[in-house]
């Protein structure tokens, strides 16, 4: 069972009231776009075992949708940030690291 | 190999079982092979045994990271049917449901296919259209499916309540020559028949790199070595997505977790499987009593082999209001598996960026039933160089050009 904090609302909810949104920070591309671009934002993933920004929604809460920083290969979460932002702010980052000294970063 | 047969097992039984040999070997690597396969679960498996059956490649190599099975063939529920929508999908799966038909003849070994009815419930007017679609291609494609009506429901399983308050049962799609095999012995069968051919199943060697030059492989990097190939398999469903990250190349797949569970056993009470996909939840019954027991996967990324304790209780409440005598059965095991989810929820079997490289993967919740199929396939496209027309259609990138082999729209199902 995951608990994982609302950036918004603050309430520390459990997985029950959280709909996964999965893969974060998706550049988005629309019209005028190269077949390989569109792909890449419809269907290409990182999937990576390990670190993961991905999008949750507080369903059954504030209805908001925010992004969490989790680790795929052990559930561990390190941190959540409002959605409207391009890539995983500093903070967050410093978090991950001081988990993980070994882990790649943001790419 | 010693052929298994009944007179092996009197033989045997007047020498207190003394004579048995082991199934496979255990060999060494080489330092290097024809073919490599990374991944020795059943599409691995069966890949490397139709190399060596159609085509005569027989030094192969199938490395494995954990055990051999241990992977999403031995975790699923082993329902196996073929009454896909799609025309490409009904033919790799048909293909494989009738190899499983003659299996155990071929592999000398009691995969324990049982092909004892697959019935899925339509229980939404929604649902009624979209089973009679399926009928209809069916009936095209030459695969044999009905729809079926309620009170036929009620005959081929009686403990199901077709009267629900919520989703009172419309009809069903009914195929009598789907059923369930035994998953342990399909892959224990193909490593059996792939070790006696001559082909080497290396257990405990995880595949850490891919070593290419100018976009061709040469080998693999693993914990037992470098290993070098001339053509290379990726077969590896929930890790997918790491190997291929190894050769350099992405796919469209994210990796989660599916669940199932199976009960104490009782008396014989159900002798079909039965899918009931709106509320979400499938049950059969095994040889031993058990009720085996799944439903949909969790909803997000994960590579743990343990999902969220609520979707138990989804899928169980979803049974217990479809087959009522269940509800006070104690459940005995639970565990996951870790499935490979493409975006139209088809499979991959397909060239690559690299030359010489094949993959298999995105089979995600339900590719136990197209083991043979996908092997038969597979061993083509890596013989040849080329796609035969059982995989033509199920490339890497039908993504890019939007030819997607559309199964997600057209089941909405688990498996
Ligand atoms: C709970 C559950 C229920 C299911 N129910 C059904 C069902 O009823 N009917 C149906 O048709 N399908 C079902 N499925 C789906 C089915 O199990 C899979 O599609 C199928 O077993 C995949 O087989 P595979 O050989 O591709 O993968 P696997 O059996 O997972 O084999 C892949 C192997 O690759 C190995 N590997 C991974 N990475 C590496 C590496 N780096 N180096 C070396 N080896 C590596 C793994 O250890 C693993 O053994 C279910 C799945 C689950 C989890």
């Amino acid at each position: 069972m995951l608990l994982i904090e609302c950036p918004y609302c603050g309430v520390k909810a459990e997985e029950t009231e959280l709909s996964p949104g999965y893969e974060a920070h998706l550049k988005r591309f629309g019209p005028g776009s190269t077949d390989e671009e569109f792909e890449a934002y419809m269907f290409a993933r990182k999937n990576p075992k390990g670190v993961h920004f991905e999008r949750w929604r507080h369903s059954y809460g504030c209805g908001k949708w925010f992004l969490a920083a989790r680790c795929t290969a052990t559930l561990e979460v390190f941190g959540t940030y409002p959605a409207q932002v391009g890539e995983p702010p500093a903070d967050i980052i410093e978090k991950i690291k001081a988990r993980r000294p070994d882990w790649k970063g943001y790419k | 190999m010693k052929r298994y047969s009944v007179f092996a097992i009197a033989r045997e039984a007047l020498r207190y079982h003394t004579g048995w040999e082991r199934a496979w070997r255990s060999p060494e690597p080489k330092k290097e092979y024809d073919a490599i396969i990374v991944g020795a679960g059943g599409h691995g498996l069966a890949t490397a045994y139709y190399l060596g059956k159609n085509h005569g490649i027989r030094n192969v190599a199938i490395i494995e990271k954990g055990w051999l099975g241990g992977g999403n063939t031995g975790r699923n529920t082993t329902i196996i049917r073929s009454n896909y929508l799609q025309d490409s999908s009904a033919a790799i799966y048909e293909k494989a449901r009738s190899l499983y038909e003659t299996m155990s003849q071929d592999l000398n070994y009691n995969v324990m296919f049982s092909p004892r009815g697959v019935m899925m419930l339509a229980q939404t007017h929604h649902e009624v259209r979209g089973y009679l679609r399926t009928a209809h291609a069916n009936k095209l494609q030459g695969v044999e499916t009905e729809f079926i009506t309620p009170q036929r429901v009620k005959e081929l399983c009686p403990i199901l309540n077709i009267d629900g308050p919520r989703y009172p049962v419309l009809g069903a799609l009914w195929q009598a020559r789907g059923g369930t095999g035994r998953h342990d012995a399909v892959a224990w069968g193909y490593a059996r028949a792939c070790s006696d051919m001559g082909m080497d199943i290396i257990q405990q060697c995880e595949v850490k790199g891919v070593r290419s030059e100018g976009g061709v492989v040469k080998g693999v990097e693993t914990t037992k070595g470098f290993i070098g190939c001339k053509k290379l398999g990726i077969v590896v469903a929930g890790h997918s997505g790491q190997v291929a990250d190894m050769a350099g190349f992405r796919l469209p797949v994210e990796a989660v977790a599916l669940q199932a569970l199976v009960s104490e056993p009782i008396k014989p009470c159900m002798d079909i499987v039965v899918m009931a996909n709106t509320v979400h939840g499938y049950m059969s019954q095994s040889d031993k009593g058990e009720m085996v027991i799944g439903g949909g996967t969790d909803g997000f990324n994960n590579y743990t082999q343990r999902g969220s304790f609520h979707h138990i209780e989804e899928t169980l409440r979803a049974l217990i209001e479809t087959f009522p005598i269940i509800s006070r059965l104690k459940m005995l095991r639970q565990w996951g598996g870790i499935v490979d989810m493409t975006g139209d929820r088809s499979p991959i079997i397909s060239k690559t960026p690299l030359g010489n490289c094949f993959i298999n993967c995105g089979w995600g919740t339900g590719g136990f039933k197209a083991i043979p199929g996908s092997g038969w396939a597979m061993a083509d496209l890596m013989a040849k160089g080329e796609p035969g027309p059982l995989a033509a259609e199920f490339d890497m990138w039908r993504f890019k050009e939007g030819r997607f082999i559309d199964e997600s729209v057209a089941a909405g199902v688990a498996h």
